[in-house]
């Protein structure tokens, strides 16, 4: 299976990733040899296998619920673009 | 041409942590903008999530109070969308392998309007999975910018999702609020609808009976019960409507508008739903043993549905007294504390027609009393169960001064006012107001002399055949022992002495 330039266009614009008609066409090849491993793993009989959700077989640590992080606001937003009021501010979104 | 109309929930139920999902930081409500937001909720490189262990126990809770499938191995999954509310660009839920499976629910629904009758019936609930909740955007403060408070952001919910068994507006909210009832019962979520504690999205089509689903829309976060019947009945009607006049239901996201009473589509973007799910590689499969799970079952209390149809069985309450007893558990404990104080002050002898058995006519006077005086006082002081100024005990203490015969019930509710405003036990307030009722068979007939005695003309006119005359004695007599005369006996001798 091999992509459209407008697949790849699709999935850059939901990753909202801005690319130029060279970059598409480049990531397009990179993509489309991924998917050829992919259809390469297909081939393989897995009948009776459980599908698998990790690489690693062990099982999640729980944490205890209990706080332990303090407020670091103030370290936090000294490296943020743009704050106000204790908001972090970003370009206006509404739907 | 009748329609059948087809409504699923999903419910998101924020867990009652003290801390986020997969960090350290406090969930606590109302703090500054972000003081609550650490590196994990802000998605810094770097950081990983580490499962809370209280937010799975809390599923677990629900799985097993819904007879659920709980799953020995689930998994979580990256949920990808863009919005600057989730710092991450995907929420970490689950997805084809949530960690609570196919459950039920049974409900008891009230029906809305007209003469139709209370009735039971079981919705599935086709699963629920843990997930982290997003920010908070604020717009307009400033021009031009969007401020973000992140919070929220990592809160644990557990977004509970039915099966479209629900066929009516009644029937959704019935549900909802069973399963409001049913999370703070089990003490998962703290059911709080104004902080987004509990939030209602439902889905609903319309069809033809017989016909396949029609065509759903989904209206989103309804936190009323008040609005979700109205949102429904609206959009039950605009789908009708646009069917029957050539139009075409198109799936949608909407939004109701309480002021207006409308529904109204979500401008949607084109790939708002290409969520593009893949298992998360930070974090392993969750697993749960046989053993964690009995542990937390023990723990689990009567639920309400078994307590429902114990109250119909054993104390002959209706179904609806019986939903409405079970509203809490604050509700349910008071209502058998005072049962059980009033059995105990010896008022094991009373029965009636109705309630052949002591348990049977104690808690039908209980009921009677706390769904309709301690039910009005709470709303009239705009309380729950939880701030009720006034015990089982001390409720109890009052009732059973009724079934000995010590006071009237109009002298009981005297009783109750005064305790709700200024607390103190029964006896104490009888005795201070001077309400006990006169039950000395030589005073009340002495009483029933002097009336008679005083309206000479009445008692010649009653003699005569005007028997509604009987009232007015009633009344006057009852006047004169400053109304403590003990109402039976009163008619009892009345009618003797009527009689000549």
């Amino acid at each position: 299976m091999s992509l459209s330039t407008q697949d790849v266009e699709k999935v850059a614009r939901l990753a909202r990733l801005a690319m130029t008609p060279a970059e598409i066409e480049t990531a397009r090849a990179q993509l489309s040899g991924i998917f050829g491993l992919i259809e390469e793993m297909q081939a393989v009989d897995t009948k009776g296998i459980a599908p698998m959700s990790h690489a690693q077989d062990v099982a999640q640590r729980l944490r205890e619920d209990k706080v332990t992080e303090t407020n670091q606001r103030e370290a936090f937003q000294a490296i943020a673009p743009q704050v106000e009021g204790g908001l972090y501010l970003v370009p206006q979104v509404i739907e | 041409m009748t329609w059948e109309i087809v409504i699923g929930l999903e419910v998101h139920t924020q867990l009652s942590t003290n801390t986020k999902i997969f960090s350290g930081a406090s969930t606590a409500f109302g703090a500054e903008p972000n003081t609550q937001a650490d590196a994990v909720s802000l998605a810094l490189p770097g950081v990983l999530p580490v499962l809370n262990k209280g937010a799975v126990e809390r599923a677990i809770k629900f799985g097993l109070a819904t007879g659920a499938h709980i799953a020995p191995r689930s998994v979580f999954a990256r949920k990808n969308y863009f919005y600057p509310d989730l710092p991450k660009g995907y929420q970490i839920s689950q997805f084809d392998l949530p960690v609570v499976g196919q459950g039920s629910l049974t409900i008891q629904v009230e029906p809305l309007s007209g003469n139709a009758k209370p009735y039971e019936k079981t919705v599935r609930i086709t699963r629920a999975h843990l997930e982290e909740d997003a920010g908070k955007s604020v717009h307009g403060e400033s021009q031009g910018v969007t401020g973000v408070d992140l919070n929220r952001a990592g809160t644990p919910l557990l977004e509970i999702v039915s099966e479209p068994d629900m066929c009516s507006a009644a029937e959704a909210v019935a549900y909802a609020k069973a399963l409001h009832t049913l999370v703070r019962w089990i003490g998962i979520c703290d059911g709080n609808m104004q902080e987004g504690s509990f939030r209602c999205d439902v889905n609903v089509s319309v069809r033809k009976p017989g016909q396949p689903l029609g065509t759903r829309r989904e209206i989103k976060n309804l936190n009323s019960f008040k609005f979700m019947q109205q949102a429904i009945d609206y959009e039950v009607q605009w789908q009708i409507d646009t069917i029957e006049n050539g139009g075409k239901v198109h799936q949608a996201t909407i939004l109701f508008n309480p002021e207006t009473g409308e529904t109204r589509a979500m401008r949607s973007k084109e790939d708002a739903h290409d969520y593009r799910y893949f298992p998360d590689p930070d974090l392993l499969p969750l697993e749960i043993s046989e053993e964690w799970k009995e542990q937390i079952r023990a723990t689990l209390p009567e639920l309400p549905q078994a307590k429902r149809e114990r109250y119909v069985a054993s104390y002959a309450l209706t179904p609806s007294d019986a939903l409405v007893l079970t509203a809490s558990r604050e509700m349910a404990d008071f209502f058998e504390g005072t049962v059980k104080l009033l059995l105990s002050k010896g008022a094991g002898t009373l029965t009636s027609k109705e309630y052949p058995t002591a348990e049977a006519y104690a808690a039908k006077m209980c009921a009677n009393w706390i769904m309709g005086e301690v039910n009005a006082q709470l709303n009239r002081d705009n309380l729950d169960m939880s701030q009720c100024p006034i015990t089982a005990n001390q409720l109890g203490g009052i009732l059973a001064r009724i079934t000995d015969e010590t006071i009237s019930n109009s002298g009981a509710k005297e009783v109750f006012r005064t305790m709700w405003a200024e607390g103190g036990d029964a006896d104490a307030i009888i005795e201070a107001k001077g309400l006990k009722q006169v039950s000395d068979s030589g005073a009340i007939e002495a009483i029933v002399d002097g009336v008679m005695a005083a309206n000479a003309e009445k008692v010649a006119e009653y003699r005569s055949g005007k028997d509604k005359l009987f009232g007015f004695f009633v009344g006057a007599a009852m006047k004169a022992s400053q109304g403590k005369a003990n109402p039976a006996q009163l008619n009892e001798v009345l009618k003797k002495k009527l009689a000549g």
